[in-house]
């Protein structure tokens, strides 16, 4: 087992180094990118606005019923609903929904072409089809999470306000107060390095998968699971590797 | 001309190649025949560089192509073209964008240029008014043609073949084997084709090289083949009813 673990970690390895070899043209892979930013961006941006708002008004909830003392002040609420979202749900918790969505849809793409001999006849046109299929998914998804996580932060907060407002266990002006309490810019730096390092792992991993499919139907369905699972993994080991560097 | 020369190449512990020195000529159909699991499709990814062989040469021309690596490969890519079994298609791009796709890649052509050339490769196969469809649209036959149009659009010296008419009914396949035959001699490719339909051997067999337990077992060419007395290819060739009345 640790034999293949290293042996496909070589393997993960390689394959990066085809990733970032000179593109053949440089004009067809922009329009690639603006295609997979679609794709893998925009695409999500319902699913990631949906689970925030959600997630924000929980927070909140959750923080106001165990909140329940004269001696910690209402605002509390709206900062600690704040901090929560910044430093670990949005990019966290929205980087593992972003593995299941996007990493799927990575394997299977991958999986399908390969499996179709699709992958084949890109190297047979004389293509480097790693860097033709994998180099723009990363970059889109490097430039379009950090997009995502922030406009989940701002909706996980807007989330935790409304609930707050309509249960009337937060007042709206004590929630505004707690948002805006004891705020470090350096925290969302934190959550950006952290979901550019996610995107990454995400693409490469689930590209890795799907890349390197061998047989039929069953086997693409085998990558997408091994994709999700695998990229899961790595989020949580490098959630905690990243926050000893950055936080600590 | 393309050579394989003393090409070995195993998957675990399987040797499927077992040393297959063929010569493929230029200007001819040149068909590798023999029965599944004999080694034609391995060796044809082996002749294009889908798999890294394990012993031996392949040649293209003068260019030792085995020794080269991944980048110098892709020079001699561009001069080839390939109809995979399936067709192999993009499934996310239109008929024409599948055509133009290694034009765009490659040439400093305008679109409108890339166009006019996907066209013309596609009037070339008898496909008109199906720019804009999807290959998922497309029947079997209608992809295989797409498949040599994407195909043949940079003009390539070498073109392979691997089952083109597999899944096909006699006269489209038939229509397939006669556009590839024609193709080739008009454009004086060389052109290395998979196949173990007999059909295709009688009608477009210019140079047939038999592959059997992994080893050249016979060459000839398709009227040498109905004389042969070679055990294992007549077992091969005269397997149906149909070719044994034919014989």
């Amino acid at each position: 087992m640790v034999k293949n673990f290293f042996f496909q970690l070589g393997k993960y390895a390689l394959m990066l180094r085809q990733v970032f070899k000179k593109p053949e043209n440089p004009a067809i892979y922009l329009r690639q990118i603006m295609v997979e930013i679609q794709n893998i961006g925009v695409d999500s941006v319902g699913i990631v606005a949906f689970i925030s708002i959600f997630m924000g008004a929980v927070l909140a909830i959750q923080m106001a019923f165990n909140i329940d003392t004269p001696l910690i002040p209402v605002y509390t609420i709206g900062y600690v609903t704040r901090q929560s979202v910044i430093l670990e749900f949005s990019p966290t918790i929205i980087s593992l929904i972003l593995a299941g969505k996007v990493g799927s849809r990575v394997a299977s793409e991958l999986g399908t072409m390969r499996v179709t001999e699709q992958i084949d006849a890109i190297e047979i046109i004389g293509i480097n089809p790693a860097t033709y299929l994998i180099f723009p998914k990363i970059i889109a998804a490097i430039i379009f999470n950090p997009i995502l996580i922030l406009m989940s932060m701002f909706v996980a907060v807007l989330g935790g306000w409304l609930a707050g407002i309509l249960t009337g266990l937060v007042p709206s002006s004590e929630y505004v107060y707690g948002i805006k309490a004891f705020f470090e810019a350096y925290d969302i730096f934190y959550a950006i390095i952290k979901t550019i390092v996610f995107a990454f792992l995400i693409v490469t991993i689930s590209a890795f998968h799907g890349f390197y499919t061998k047989g039929g139907a069953l086997e693409v369905g085998d990558s997408s699971t091994k994709a999700v699972v695998q990229s899961s993994i790595a989020i949580i080991v490098f959630n905690l590797v990243l926050t000893q560097l950055l936080l600590s | 001309m393309i050579e394989a020369k003393n090409v070995y190449k195993a998957f675990g512990d399987h040797q499927v190649l077992k040393g297959v020195s063929a010569s493929f000529d230029t200007g001819k159909c040149n068909l590798i025949i023999g029965q599944s699991g004999s080694g034609k499709t391995v060796l044809m990814k082996c002749l294009v560089g889908l798999f890294e062989i394990d012993k031996g040469q392949v040649w293209y021309d003068d260019r030792a192509f085995s020794k080269m690596s991944f980048d110098e490969m892709k020079v001699i890519r561009q001069e080839i073209g390939m109809l995979f079994q399936g067709g192999a298609l993009f499934d996310s791009m239109t008929v024409e964008e599948n055509v133009m796709f290694p034009l765009a890649m490659f040439t400093n052509q305008t679109n409108e240029e890339n166009l006019e050339r996907a066209n013309e490769c596609l009037s070339r196969v008898n496909l008109e008014n199906v720019n804009k469809l999807l290959p998922s649209e497309l029947s079997g036959g209608m992809k295989k043609r797409v498949a040599i149009a994407r195909a043949i659009a940079m003009n390539p010296k070498y073109l392979f073949c691997d089952e083109p008419n597999s899944g096909l009914d006699p006269y489209t396949a038939n229509v397939i084997d006669n556009l590839i035959s024609e193709i080739t001699h008009e454009f004086n490719m060389t052109t290395v084709i998979n196949t173990h339909d007999m059909n295709s051997v009688i009608e477009i067999g210019d140079k047939i090289n038999y592959i059997h337990e992994g080893k050249l077992w016979w060459e000839g060419d398709k009227d040498s083949i109905l004389k042969s007395d070679n055990k294992e290819l007549n077992d091969f060739v005269f397997a149906t009813e149909l070719t044994r009345r034919l014989k």
